[in-house]
């Protein structure tokens, strides 16, 4: 079938009986699927006739079609873009209408979204600006148009990104910092970006692991549980306070590493993997089953929650002998200043992350993993100790991701295995993966697309997963090695980095 | 000529299963000096050079280097240990280079134990206080010197993988010198490179034996090269020691070219095949 289609340029009337065909190949797709359905009537089953869905799969698929002949036929990129925008919105639009059958000709949701709230506009726009920009960049390398003006526009882009990564980071921090401010009131807002931030976290804390090192961990879960119940049970058994517990659970988690670092020291890539992930199931299954110390599947309930740096407590009701955040301050009371001080906190945590690892990698240390992760022979040639470095590079992510579940048992105030499972490890891996390996930044927009959004489009139910899956397939046939997968030189001699980026674009 | 001995390989013996890779090798390497390893392929040359630098540990045999502060035997140290505390160095036949990163770090990761010990294992370096600076600054610093010197002081920005394979070759050499040898191993360092690069190649060892002071032990298969710059050559052919000396009395040792040529006995043909090839073609 492709070959009828493959000559360069086509003529009007073999794009239409192209996308006539496709037309009717959808028709017969949908017709008995979508467009008949039994409905329960007193009267009994009755055959209901839907030809407007039949319509949409059909409209939907043309569009589809006419999106790709466009690409095919060597239009400006912008162009591509826009269309390829307008289909993705047109499909989201689409999932939406059909979960709510009973206002299926409202007005268009992606309108309403983006009218609703301050949140939803942000929304909105990500969405829109996120498949604007794949689809723009994918066409760097596989656009059929070589349209020059685009082609210096999109390495204009790259070359912004790359010479001032440390401004859009300093942007980005700011942005977190003040996020609080602009959704203060908001409590689901704020509950996501807490959320997203323990995934920014972990992922920088892989990011040492899999992205410097190169070695391919499917159980870092494990450190994350590690941490979680070394708080939930320290706190519980020797009642110690969170601000103890932190660095403990984190020195746990690290001695943990340490400990799967040594039997797996002569695995690598696909063995290492293996192995990685038996360990973090071990730990799920050992926690579920130890039940006289980790409460096994039930969990630990009801953990301490931290309190404003030992001075002041965030409860309504204060216990004794301390007082209340709102009294230190004098404010009213609010249930949303836990909130607010949990989100500043993890965000302390994994801006600590964030700031050791981008200093550890211009230290010889992350020098030698990097050198580890290129060529481990070469290395041993050259007098580093593999064992040592290997381990290092372990337990300091081991040790992030121990921080990290010790502030998610404090936030969640309850943990159980099922927290813990390998689902979590994939999706941390994801995010890693997906955002380039070693990229500060693209772990951040990767934990967004990975974790942000479908919370945020909770409301589509199951169909966010299917987006969410097409989304993941279309970076990686567009953006193999992550959204961000640049190497920065740790040091440069005589070009400065703008130089290096432009020479390298060329 | 023997007070400046440097390296001293006792019955060396390496033994994979019942295949004798190396048997019972012994010579000696000098300091400022070249000492070429040749032999035909499969001969067991790199296999020395393993041994030598810990990637195997020999069946039997004593590998001393006599250090400034005294001998020690190479068979008993850790793999990465010998170019950490005893000063060899080595490059790879396919050469191993860092290549996702750029020259200069390629540099600075070879001086990775003196930087390690300046950043107090990172703690310090981690605040970047004064010791670690200083020490980064000296690192670049040689970095620099050993650019200079392989002709790559303007592509130190560059992506190794980047670099023409002439120049590979000459950073990974440059890269095993900023780790401070005393001994330095080259496993066919001239290997695909063209005879100019060679020729420069020439300059280069002979510059890193005299003004370095590093005695160099060189596996080549390039005669321009051995015959040229080695001081000292060591032929082996089935993990032998076939012949040990000046690169002249090598050359026509009946030993050697035996080794290279074939017995000149293999060249005849048996007596009944060559009777059957004597028919006089006429005849038909």
């Amino acid at each position: 079938m492709s070959s009828a289609f493959a000559s360069s340029r086509t003529n009007g009337s073999e794009i239409v009986k192209e996308l006539a065909f496709f037309a009717v190949i959808a028709l017969l797709m949908s017709v008995m699927i979508l467009g008949v359905e039994t409905v329960d009537r007193p009267t009994g089953l009755e055959l209901a006739v839907r030809w407007d869905l039949v319509l949409i799969a059909i409209g939907s698929t043309v569009v589809g079609r006419l999106a790709l002949i466009i690409r095919r036929e060597a239009i400006s990129r912008l162009v591509q873009a826009l269309l390829i925008t307008a289909t993705a919105v047109a499909v989201f639009e689409m999932f939406v209408r059909f979960r709510d059958m009973d206002d299926r000709w409202a007005s268009p949701v992606v309108f309403d979204m983006a009218f609703g709230s301050a949140l939803s506009i942000v929304l909105a726009i990500a969405f829109v600006a996120i498949v604007f920009a794949i689809a723009y960049f994918s066409m760097k390398e596989h656009g059929v148009a070589e349209v020059d003006e685009s082609t210096k526009l999109s390495s204009k882009i790259q070359l912004a990104y790359r010479s001032n990564t440390k401004k859009i980071g300093l942007v980005g921090i700011i942005f977190f910092i003040i996020f609080p401010f602009l959704f203060g009131e908001n409590r689901s807002a704020i509950d996501l970006a807490t959320l997203v931030m323990i995934y920014i976290m972990l992922g920088w804390g892989l990011n040492i692991v899999v992205g410097l090192a190169g070695l391919l961990d499917l159980g870092y879960v494990a450190f994350y549980a590690v941490g979680a119940y070394s708080y939930a049970l320290l706190s519980q058994n020797f009642d110690l306070s969170f601000w103890l517990c932190l660095p403990l659970a984190g020195i746990f988690a690290a001695s943990f590493g340490i400990i799967l670092g040594f039997p797996v020291l002569r695995l690598r890539g696909d063995y290492l993997a293996i192995v990685t992930l038996g360990f973090g199931e071990i730990i799920r299954v050992v926690l579920i089953n130890w039940y006289d110390f980790t409460g096994g599947p039930d969990g630990i309930s009801s953990i301490e929650r931290p309190s404003f740096f030992g001075l002041a407590d965030f409860s309504r009701r204060v216990p004794d002998g301390a007082i209340g955040f709102n009294e230190l301050f004098g404010m009213e009371y609010s249930s949303m200043h836990r909130l607010i001080f949990l989100y500043y906190l993890i965000l302390a945590l994994a801006l600590v992350t964030s700031f050791v690892t981008m200093r550890l990698r211009k230290l010889p240390i992350g020098r030698a993993w990097e050198a580890l992760r290129e060529d481990e022979i070469a290395c041993r040639s050259l007098g580093i100790n593999p064992t040592n470095t290997k381990l290092s590079a372990f337990a300091i992510g081991a040790m992030f991701g121990g921080f990290a579940g010790a502030f998610f048992a404090t936030r969640q105030g309850f943990i159980s295995p099922e927290s813990f499972t390998f689902l979590e490890s994939a999706v941390i891996l994801a995010i890693v993966v997906l955002g380039g390996m070693g990229s500060q930044i693209g772990v951040v927009l990767a934990a967004i697309v990975m974790i942000g959004f479908p919370e945020m489009f909770r409301e589509l139910a199951e169909y966010r997963m299917l987006i969410f899956g097409a989304g993941i397939v279309a970076i990686m046939l567009w953006r193999p090695r992550g959204l961000l997968s640049f190497r920065d030189p740790t040091i440069l001699l005589n070009m400065s980095q703008k130089e290096k980026v432009a020479g390298e674009l060329k | 000529m023997t007070d400046n001995k440097l390296l001293e390989v006792e019955h060396l013996t390496m033994r994979f299963g019942g295949l004798v890779a190396i048997d019972d090798l012994s010579f000696t390497a000098n300091t400022r000096e070249i000492t070429a390893i040749i032999g035909p392929n499969g001969a067991g040359k790199t296999t020395v050079f393993n041994c030598l630098t810990g990637f195997y540990v020999p069946t039997e045999g004593r590998l001393t280097l006599h250090a400034n502060d005294g001998p020690r035997l190479l068979e008993r140290t850790e793999g990465f240990r010998i170019p950490r505390n005893n000063g060899v160095a080595r490059t790879f036949q396919n050469i191993r280079l860092f290549t996702g990163m750029t020259v200069l770090e390629n540099l600075i990761v070879a001086q990775h134990n003196r930087l390690m010990e300046a950043s107090a294992f990172s703690i310090a370096g981690l605040f970047n206080l004064g010791r670690y600076a200083r020490a980064e600054k000296e690192a670049i610093e040689k970095a620099k010197f050993w650019l200079n010197k392989v002709g790559l002081y303007d592509q130190a920005d560059w992506s190794a993988g980047n670099l023409p394979y002439g120049s590979q070759r000459r950073l990974e050499i440059a890269r095993a010198m900023c780790t401070d040898p005393s001994l330095l191993c080259l496993d066919e360092p001239a290997a695909g490179l063209n005879p100019r690069e060679s020729a420069e190649l020439n300059i280069l060892l002979q510059s890193i034996r005299d003004d370095q002071g590093v005695g160099c032990l060189l596996i080549e298969h390039d005669m321009s090269v051995v015959m040229q710059i080695s001081d000292h050559v060591i032929v082996l052919d089935y993990g032998r020691k076939i012949a040990d000396g000046n690169p002249e009395a090598v050359k026509n040792d009946p030993a050697v070219i035996r080794a290279y040529l074939g017995e000149e006995e293999d060249d005849e043909l048996p007596p009944e095949v060559a009777a059957d090839l004597n028919v006089d073609p006429n005849a038909h």
